[in-house]
C-alpha cells in the first residue's frame, strides 16, 4: 500500500498543473502583502471608519495594527474561500482522471482491493491538501511576520473587536491551520466522492466548486429561516470555525483572558461535524466504487 | 456694650472666614496644577467598551505644557478614546479666563465644591465643563465636559502620593461610543450558534470607560517634543 501511495504521489507531483495551485497561492499571498505594505493604512481606515468618531487612530497605531498576524488573518480570510477550487483540481481528478485516461480498469487488475485503492487515492489527495496548506502557512504567516513584524493581534468581527496579546497569538495560528487542514480535507473528500461518478475530471471539479459556492452563500446569508434549519447542517458553516481560535473570552470588564477561546465546545463540535462529513463522503465514495461497473 | 463687642467680633470673624468665591477656588487649583511643567508616567490602562475585548495595557503617559499629552503603549496596541487629552486636568484649566464660572454650591454627600465653566466663545467645541473641587486639598475629584462634536466626557480621579502636584494615582475616563458594525460579507464571521446580545443591551452600554492606574511619575525632568509627534 505504501508503494502504491508513493506512485500516486509521484503522479500528482509529476503533473505540471499540480504546481499551478502552489503558484496561485504564492501569487495571491505576495500580492496581498505588497498591497498592504504600501497601502495598508487605507485598508485600516476603511475597516475602522465607523470607530473614528470615538477613538484616535494615529499613524503609530496603524503601523502597530498592521502587523504580520493581522496580515496573515486577512490572507486566510481571502484564501480559505478560494482554496477549495485548488483542492478540487486534484481530488476531483483522482478517479475521474483515471477513468478518462482509460487506466482505471488497468489499475483494477492489480492485486489490490478496491477499498485499498480508494484509500490510497484519498490519502494522496490529503497529502496534496496538507502540502498546499503548509506552503500557505509558510508564506502567509511566517512571510508576513518577516515583512511586517509582530504585535498584538486585532480581530475585527461584524459586531465587535477582539485584541489578543502578541505572545498569545502563534499557538492560535497552529490550531487554526490544523483546523483548516480538516476543513479542506472535507472539500477534498467531496470532490473525491463526485469523482467516482464521473469519467471526466471537469465535472467533479465544477460540481464541487458549485456546491461550495452555493453552501458558502447560504452560510453567510443572514436569513432567520435558514439560520436554524439549513445553516447548522452545511459543512461550509463549519469550515470557518478556524476563526473560533481567535475569538477570546473576556471578563465582566471587557479585559481579554490570555490563552482562552470564547467558545471551544462550538469549535470542537464544528470539527466533529467536518470529520463526520469526511467519513460520510469517503465511505460513500468507497461503497459506490466497490459496486461500480468499471468499463473504462 | 459687652453684647456689641461680641457681635462685632462675630461679624469680623465671619467676614474673615467667608467662603472662597468660585474664581478664587479655580485660581488656587490652577496655581497648584501649574507647578507641573511636564511629566512622564507609567501606568496600566484598562479599556472597557461594550464591543471591544482588550487586554490590560502597560502605557506611558507624557505631558508637556501647555496642552501636549500622549498615551503610548510601549509593547502593544491600545484603543485610545478621543478626548483623552482631558485626562490631564491642565487642559481644563489652560484658559480659565475664557470661561464664565458659575458656583453651584457643595455636593451633599462629599462636600466637594461644584463649579460650572461656560465658554465665552460661542464657537468653542466645549459646551460646558463641570468640576468637583476638594477645597481643602485643592484637588479636582470629578470633571464632566460636554462637547459639540464628541459627546460628554467624565473624569474621576483618585489621589495618592502625587496629590501635592495635583496629579492623580488613578483616572477613570468615561466617554460616549458610537455603534460598531461591519458587514458580515467583509468579516466572514464564524457563527458558533451562541445567542447574540440584543440591541437593547447595546443601547444600555453606550458609554466607554478607560481606567489608568499610575505607578510612578517623573515630574519636571523635561519631555522631548518628539514624543508628541
Amino acid at each position: 500500500m505504501w508503494k502504491l501511495l508513493k506512485i500516486e504521489l509521484f503522479k500528482i507531483f509529476k503533473r505540471p498543473r499540480t504546481y499551478i495551485a502552489f503558484g496561485a497561492i504564492a501569487a495571491i499571498v505576495f500580492l496581498i502583502q505588497i498591497a498592504l505594505k504600501y497601502d495598508g493604512k487605507s485598508y485600516i481606515d476603511l475597516l475602522l471608519s465607523n470607530l473614528s468618531g470615538s477613538f484616535e487612530f494615529n499613524d503609530d497605531f496603524k503601523d502597530k495594527l498592521l502587523n504580520g498576524y493581522l496580515i496573515c488573518f486577512v490572507i486566510l480570510n481571502t484564501l480559505l474561500i478560494q482554496m477549495p477550487l485548488l483542492i478540487a483540481l486534484i481530488s476531483g481528478d483522482a478517479i475521474a482522471g483515471e477513468a478518462n485516461m482509460g487506466t482505471l480498469r488497468l489499475a483494477m487488475t492489480k492485486p489490490i482491493s478496491r477499498t485499498e485503492y480508494m484509500l490510497v487515492k484519498f490519502t494522496a489527495s490529503f497529502i496534496y491538501t496538507l502540502a498546499l496548506l503548509v506552503v500557505m502557512a509558510l508564506l502567509a504567516l511566517f512571510g508576513s511576520m518577516l515583512i511586517f513584524g509582530t504585535n498584538d493581534m486585532v480581530v475585527l468581527r461584524s459586531e465587535g473587536i477582539e485584541q489578543i496579546k502578541n505572545f498569545d497569538v502563534l499557538w492560535r495560528y497552529f490550531a487554526a491551520f490544523g483546523y483548516a487542514a480538516v476543513a479542506l480535507t472535507t472539500v477534498s473528500a467531496l470532490a473525491f466522492l463526485l469523482s467516482v461518478f464521473a469519467e471526466n475530471s471537469i465535472g467533479p471539479i465544477i460540481a464541487t466548486m458549485s456546491i461550495v459556492i452555493v453552501f458558502t452563500i447560504l452560510s453567510e446569508m443572514n436569513i432567520p429561516i435558514y439560520d436554524e434549519t439549513i445553516k447548522p447542517y452545511l459543512f461550509t458553516s463549519h469550515m470557518v470555525a478556524w476563526k473560533g481560535f481567535f475569538y477570546v473570552k473576556a471578563n465582566a470588564e471587557g479585559t481579554t483572558i490570555n490563552g482562552s477561546i470564547e467558545n471551544l465546545p462550538a469549535v470542537l463540535r464544528s470539527l466533529g461535524i467536518l470529520i463526520v462529513y469526511i467519513f460520510v463522503f469517503l465511505g460513500t465514495a468507497i461503497w459506490v466504487f466497490r459496486k461500480k461497473d468499471i468499463l473504462t | 456694650m459687652k453684647k456689641i463687642i461680641i457681635l462685632v467680633i462675630f461679624i469680623t470673624a465671619a467676614l474673615l472666614v467667608k467662603a472662597q468665591t468660585a474664581e478664587e477656588v479655580i485660581a488656587k487649583v490652577k496655581a497648584k496644577l501649574e507647578k507641573v511643567n511636564d511629566y512622564e508616567a507609567k501606568g496600566k490602562m484598562k479599556t472597557n467598551v461594550i464591543f471591544i475585548k482588550a487586554p490590560i495595557a502597560n502605557v506611558k503617559v507624557y505631558y508637556k505644557k501647555p496642552n501636549k499629552l500622549r498615551i503610548n503603549n510601549e509593547s502593544g496596541i491600545s484603543f485610545i478614546p478621543k478626548g483623552s487629552m482631558n485626562i490631564n486636568l491642565n487642559n481644563i484649566f489652560i484658559n480659565t479666563e475664557g470661561f464664565d464660572l458659575i458656583d453651584m454650591g457643595k455636593e451633599d454627600k462629599t462636600a466637594f465644591r461644584i463649579i460650572k465653566l461656560l465658554p465665552k466663545d460661542e464657537n468653542s467645541d466645549v459646551v460646558l465643563s463641570t468640576v468637583y473641587v476638594d477645597e481643602q486639598q485643592l484637588l479636582i475629584r470629578k470633571a464632566k465636559t460636554t462637547t459639540k462634536e464628541n459627546g460628554t466626557y467624565e473624569l474621576e480621579m483618585t489621589y495618592g502620593k502625587y496629590a501635592a502636584w495635583g496629579l492623580a494615582d488613578k483616572v477613570n475616563f468615561q466617554f460616549n461610543t458610537k455603534d460598531y458594525k461591519l458587514p458580515k460579507g467583509i468579516t466572514f464571521d464564524y457563527d458558533d450558534g451562541s445567542k447574540k446580545k440584543t440591541p437593547s443591551d447595546k443601547i444600555k452600554n453606550k458609554k466607554g470607560q478607560v481606567e489608568i492606574v499610575y505607578s510612578n511619575y517623573i515630574i519636571n525632568k523635561g519631555v522631548s517634543d518628539t514624543v508628541f509627534q
